[in-house]
């Protein structure tokens, strides 16, 4: 068996707005190991979104542990963290999330600007991430000269080109059209099987689901058992 | 460690409306401060150009203007048998008696009119102004009711020109010559015989000061001293250059309006700054969000938009410069509360001049900035992200 790299106790998470407290997730125990491609599947408002943040260390958790790649996460200060995601952790959102002002290569050299490389070798791994998603010809595109399909495959390129251990996707096909979707799944799929990448996807689409190794489904907060689904799913 | 500053620039470009308004809002802000300056160095220049460093002048005690000093040809032989005094082109101690008053020239600007300075002088009196030499005509002959005009008075008032002729007195005096004084305040002068203008004034023993040059420096401070402590003298002996200096403070108004109005408008300019940075933090609040889960610290995010409102501010900084660089040379006159008479001179728009107006920018930028950059590095992750 390969290593554990995500692992939750017990992992809560609670907002309250006002007088009123919502559990967005409670007592979610997770294990994923390097090289698995999950799907987090369930109803809207059902916490995906809140355990994939959590893993990514954006927000932090009201009880619970959580280790990922070893690191306890609530040992961490921000700073610490900031530096962490940005080496091992790739980061897919609905919305693509490009920078409007910089060029598709610019935007996938951002994140190596963090590191110690020299402009040169930046820009052969961003050229080299764009040449994976199959963009080696819109380098000095805007995000707004791309199409959606391609904007998501630029932010994929955004992701891998740290070369991180692990890619967290929020609904990465949840603003693309069917064609464009697989596309990006197919993607994914590479990723993993080809890079051997660790991902965690959050997805609303059974299709989607199915680029996955395993899936396992959320309901109220609740991080159903390997293998249960939502009563009327 | 830092996101690029193309970053930042290429946002001012994207939201070009906003960013030329402030930058023209700082720009003008800068311009009143600057064209404050330029009045301030150009007299400052003017003023220090006039005064020869080994002159020396001499007023009756207690005055502190020429035109208010009054020296007896007797007390000027006393002065001029000094020892440490510098030897003319004649052999004879380089020492002038100089009558000081004041008449009124008119023009269209000035119909009222305005007083300007007219000087007897004495034939020293050329020497011991180094820089003096004929731009046109002739200079005027001793014993007769002529002048010679500074190049200011003839450029400024054609009834001063040469061949009009002047009422004051008891005559008419001929313009026949016109004189460079380079910078000096002197062109905003009118010289003529000390004589014949003593003789016109009723004041043959009641001249104005001494000018007098000394060897050098430490002969200068001993004739201070001698003359200051002579008792037959009555008078007050200081250098060329301080007397000068102390008229730089006819510039006194002028800066403290301008200081004034600028402070007012560097308040106005601020909120400005912070404002549009207020609103592209906004704007750009999902942007903070994705900068921060690519990696980038709190710390960068701050800097980053500090760094957009400083070249924000910059831009205005060049926008203010650009809008006084016309008035380098630019010349005007300001009455003068030392000597109640008008100096023309040319303002002055240098280097250490335009950098205060980029420095004046960027703490404008800065302090407009400060507010909007914490708030955009104080976000949580989130809800930064949540907000479109
Ligand atoms: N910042 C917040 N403040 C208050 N409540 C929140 C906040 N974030 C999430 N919630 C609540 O937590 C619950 C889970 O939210 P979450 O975003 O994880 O759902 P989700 O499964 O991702 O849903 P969707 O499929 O619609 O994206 C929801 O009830 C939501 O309203
Ligand atoms: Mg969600």
């Amino acid at each position: 068996m390969s290593e554990v790299v995500i692992e939750t106790r017990n992992l809560t998470k609670r907002f309250s707005r006002g007088e009123q407290t919502v559990t967005a997730l409670r007592d979610a125990n997770l294990e994923v190991r390097r090289g698995d491609f999950l799907a987090l599947m369930g109803p809207s408002g059902s916490g995906k979104s809140t355990l994939l943040h959590l893993i990514a260390a954006m927000d932090r958790p009201t009880s619970g542990e959580i280790r990922v790649l070893g690191q306890d996460l609530a040992r961490m200060s921000d700073g610490e963290i900031a530096r962490w995601r940005n080496a091992h952790i790739g980061f897919v959102f609905q919305s693509f999330n490009l920078i409007p002002v910089l060029t598709a290569l610019e935007n996938v050299e951002l994140p190596l600007k963090l590191t110690r490389l020299s402009k040169a070798k930046r820009l052969e791994h961003a050229r080299r991430a764009l040449e994976l998603v199959g963009l080696a010809d819109r380098l000095r595109h805007t995000p707004r000269q791309l199409s959606g399909g391609q904007e998501q495959r630029v932010a994929i390129a955004r992701a891998i080109v740290t070369d991180p251990d692990l890619i967290l996707a929020d609904e990465p096909t949840g603003n693309l059209d069917a064609n464009s979707a697989r596309d990006a799944l197919t993607l994914l799929s590479r990723l993993n099987q080809e890079f051997g990448k660790t991902i965690v996807m959050v997805t609303h689409d059974p299709h989607a689901a199915r680029a996955a190794r395993y899936v396992r489904y959320l309901e109220k907060g609740e991080l159903l058992p390997d293998g249960q689904k939502p009563e009327d799913w | 460690m830092a996101l690029p500053l193309s970053y930042n620039w290429r946002n001012l470009v994207a939201r070009k409306t906003t960013t030329i308004m402030t930058a023209l809002g700082i720009g003008l802000t800068v311009a009143v401060l600057l064209s404050t300056a330029a009045v301030v160095e150009g007299l400052q220049q003017s003023l220090r150009a006039t005064a020869h460093p080994l002159n020396i002048l001499v007023l009756r005690k207690g005055a502190t203007a020429e035109l208010s000093s009054t020296r007896s040809p007797e007390e000027f032989q006393v002065i001029r048998s000094k020892r440490g005094l510098a030897t003319g082109a004649d052999g004879q101690p380089l020492a002038a008696l100089e009558l000081v008053t004041v008449i009124v020239l008119e023009n269209e600007a000035i119909p009222a009119g305005i007083n300007i300075t007219v000087r007897g002088i004495s034939p020293s009196s050329w020497e011991l102004r180094d820089g003096l030499r004929l731009a046109g005509g002739r200079r005027f002959q001793p014993g007769r009711r002529e002048v010679v005009v500074g190049k200011n008075i003839a450029e400024r008032y054609p009834m001063a020109r040469i061949g009009q002729k002047l009422v004051f007195g008891r005559g008419a005096w001929e313009v026949v010559g016109v004189f460079d004084g380079g910078r000096s305040a002197i062109n905003s002068e009118i010289l003529c015989d000390i004589n014949q203008l003593a003789s016109d004034l009723n004041r043959a023993q009641a001249l104005s000061s001494v000018l007098i040059r000394a060897q050098d420096e430490v002969a200068k401070q001993a004739l201070i001293n001698d003359i200051t402590e002579d008792r037959r003298l009555n008078a007050t002996a200081i250098s060329e250059a301080a007397y000068y200096e102390q008229q730089t403070s006819s510039a006194a108004p002028i800066r403290y309006l301008g200081i004034f109005v600028a402070a007012i408008m560097a308040i106005g300019s601020c909120f400005a700054a912070m404002n549009t940075m207020y609103a592209a933090v906004a704007r750009r609040s999902s942007e903070i969000g994705t900068l921060r889960v690519l990696g980038f610290s709190r710390y960068s995010v701050l800097i980053s938009f500090l760094l957009e409102s400083l070249l924000l501010s910059l831009l205005g900084g060049l926008v203010g410069c650009l809008l006084v660089a016309p008035l380098n040379n630019l010349q005007t006159g300001l009455g003068n509360f030392v000597t109640f008479s008008e100096i023309t001179f040319e303002l002055r728009i240098t280097p250490p001049i335009l950098l205060t107006g980029l420095g004046f920018a960027l703490v404008m930028g800065s302090l407009g900035g400060v507010l909007p950059a914490a708030s955009a590095a104080r976000k949580q992750i989130l809800d930064a992200l949540r907000q479109v």
